[in-house]
């Protein structure tokens, strides 16, 4: 049933494309303009949507047409899609407010193709990614997942670089072969239970060959797009590459477009049909991630190639949910502490990230380089961007009071409280890790250059402070957890009581 | 062997054959044919999926075929994309030796 303010998923859902249909049809002059116009309309309708879940944790549902399922299309915002939606929004706008100095043409100045490109793409990947967090359909979610990666794809090449032409297509060849494979599972489900509802397949799922086999097609297909090891090959090159306020977004937003999807299937659809081991092997990949990608991190000699590898060790904390919500007396993921503590880290690594991207491509650009060993002399340059790469460093190390912080610490306590000693070593290994390859930069940055350093061009104040205000929300998300909270619940129904650290 | 069965198992062929292509071949374009391949798998296993739902009245279940049609235009799109980004990759950039 359509509940009272379901329309405004539809708003969420549509609102982004009629931008970006506007923008097309007004062509390059004024798509920063539209772009940046259309942006508080989207943010003021996640602020709704937010205002209505969030508080009592009952979802929005809108069914398409007054059509039910299993032949109607539903969309819903729960928990955890009103904080996509609300981070997408903020991650989105702040990238558009900072991408303006890179892609509106100046007064004057004829309008470029690549101009209107971007600002298109970046529509299209907020309606992406709006849809992926609101779908209820399986079929409906992959068109959605398809949007988004043939608008992240672009963002990639912006330049029409060989290197990043290379990148966007390794991209996009790892993300077909995670939708087909998403694709063939999704249809094994439909030809088992006759229906691509997810309130429906929950219902109806049993644990069986079919299901199992569907649900490995969907999580693989799912791991590929989410760049979760050994399937993140084609993450650094891509990210590194895009222009700052594109791998901004790609890695704040895409990647966890897809990881939303299965948090979807395995708490929500089948919670039940995963045994021990498939939770550990899920957790494992993660830890593997956490580790490799670090120490990849610390080996990098380009700034935004060991921010890259820093993502990639991100994600895997993400993973380690899976085990640590898995609940072995009654046999099933249970929604509790380590949910909330990942669904904090998807957050708080979307603002640390997207404003350390930010700050290392202003660093770029003041620098004429990014090279990690002659950044000396920038915090003398450029003293709000390092401040910002430092405070975003803080949240992604975990230490308090940033969101990284609260998000650690949860996963940290469900570790201890399962007794799953072996992923709290993982985590703090991890957070020194990372602690290690930040502190390498920062120290660098902070050293007094050998001659005294020119700025190679100009860098707008304007747009050092986007970078610090998205680093300096991730790190104040801590502040949110350190009280006892209560959070509604991100998914399912019933409030879940989370302890402040 | 009935005709659902057969052309069920030809979808897994198919299914089987591109992805072992896509997975194998070093190469882009023979890539993008696997994964061609592999999609026209999974279409041709929903439609047996349609068939198999069908009942006496109705010769088959018609929401598979209504979504077929939409996984083969994004099956289309997807490798229009590939190929543009493979021919800017190809192509000799003009004007640089």
């Amino acid at each position: 049933m359509t509940t009272p303010h379901g329309a405004w998923l539809v708003a969420a859902a549509l609102w982004p494309v009629l931008a970006m249909l506007l923008v097309v049809v007004s062509g390059g002059r004024h798509a920063a303009r539209i772009t940046l116009l259309a942006m508080p309309v989207g943010l003021v309708i996640a602020l709704i949507i937010g205002a209505h879940v969030l508080p009592e944790g009952a979802p929005l549902r809108y069914h398409l047409g007054g059509w039910l399922p299993p032949l109607g299309i539903g969309l819903a915002a729960d928990g955890l899609s009103a904080i996509m939606l609300l981070t997408t929004a903020v991650v989105i706008g702040a990238a558009g407010l900072f991408a303006r100095a890179d892609f509106a043409p100046a007064a004057g100045a004829p309008a470029t193709r690549t101009s209107l490109v971007f600002w298109v793409l970046l529509l299209a990947v907020w309606a992406g990614m709006n849809l992926v967090v609101i779908g209820r359909d399986l079929f409906n979610l992959y068109v959605a997942l398809e949007l988004l990666t043939f608008a992240a794809v672009p963002l990639v090449c912006l330049d029409g670089r060989k290197e990043t032409l290379g990148a966007a297509l390794r991209y996009l060849m790892f993300a077909l072969l995670g939708s087909v494979l998403y694709l063939l599972g999704a249809v094994l489900l439909y030809g088992a239970y006759g229906t691509l509802d997810i309130g429906l397949l929950a219902e109806r799922v049993q644990p069986e060959p079919a299901a199992w086999l569907a649900g490995a097609l969907i999580t693989v297909g799912l791991l590929a797009k989410t760049a979760l090891f050994p399937l993140h090959l084609w993450l650094p090159p891509a990210h590194a590459g895009a222009p700052p306020a594109a791998s901004a977004i790609l890695s704040a937003l895409v990647v966890k477009g897809s990881f939303v999807l299965v948090i979807r299937l395995w708490f929500e659809v089948m919670p039940g049909l995963w045994s021990v081991a498939g939770t550990q092997l899920l957790g494992a990949l993660g830890a593997a991630a956490i580790l490799y990608g670090s120490v990849l991190a610390l080996r990098q000699q380009r700034l935004k190639l060991l921010i890259a590898y820093s993502t990639v060790a991100q994600i895997g904390y993400l993973f380690l949910v899976f085990p640590l919500a898995f609940d072995p007396a009654v046999a099933q993921l249970v929604p509790g502490v380590a949910l909330t503590g990942g669904v904090l880290q998807l957050v708080s690594h979307a603002f640390a990230k997207a404003g350390m991207f930010m700050a290392a491509g202003l660093i770029a650009v003041a620098l004429g380089h990014d090279r990690v060993s002659d950044l000396a002399g920038t915090a003398r340059i450029l003293p709000v961007s390092l401040f910002a790469f430092a405070l975003a460093g803080v949240s992604l190390v975990g230490l308090p009071p940033s969101g990284g912080f609260a998000a650690k610490w949860l996963l940290l306590s469900a570790a201890l409280g399962t007794g799953q000693w072996w992923w709290a070593v993982v985590i703090v290994l991890g957070g020194l890790l990372t602690g290690g390859y930040l502190v390498l930069v920062l120290m660098r940055a902070l050293n007094p250059p050998e001659t005294p350093l020119t700025m190679a061009k100009p860098v707008a104040r304007s747009r050092e402070v986007i970078a610090l205000a998205l680093s300096m929300s991730a790190l104040l998300l801590g502040l949110l957890a350190l009280g006892p909270l209560e959070l509604p619940p991100l998914i399912g129904s019933g409030a879940v009581p989370v302890a402040g650290p | 062997m009935t005709t659902v069965t057969l052309f069920g198992l030809c979808g897994s062929v198919l299914v089987g054959l591109g992805l072992y292509g896509l997975l194998t071949h070093p190469q882009p374009l023979r890539r993008l044919i696997g994964f061609n391949l592999l999609g026209s798998g999974i279409f041709l296993i929903f439609g047996v999926i349609a068939r198999r739902g069908g009942t006496a009245a109705v010769g088959g279940d018609p929401v598979p075929q209504a979504l077929v049609i939409t996984a083969i235009v994004v099956a289309f799109a997807a490798t229009a994309l590939v190929v543009a980004l493979l021919l800017r990759v190809f192509t000799p950039e003009q004007g640089s030796s």
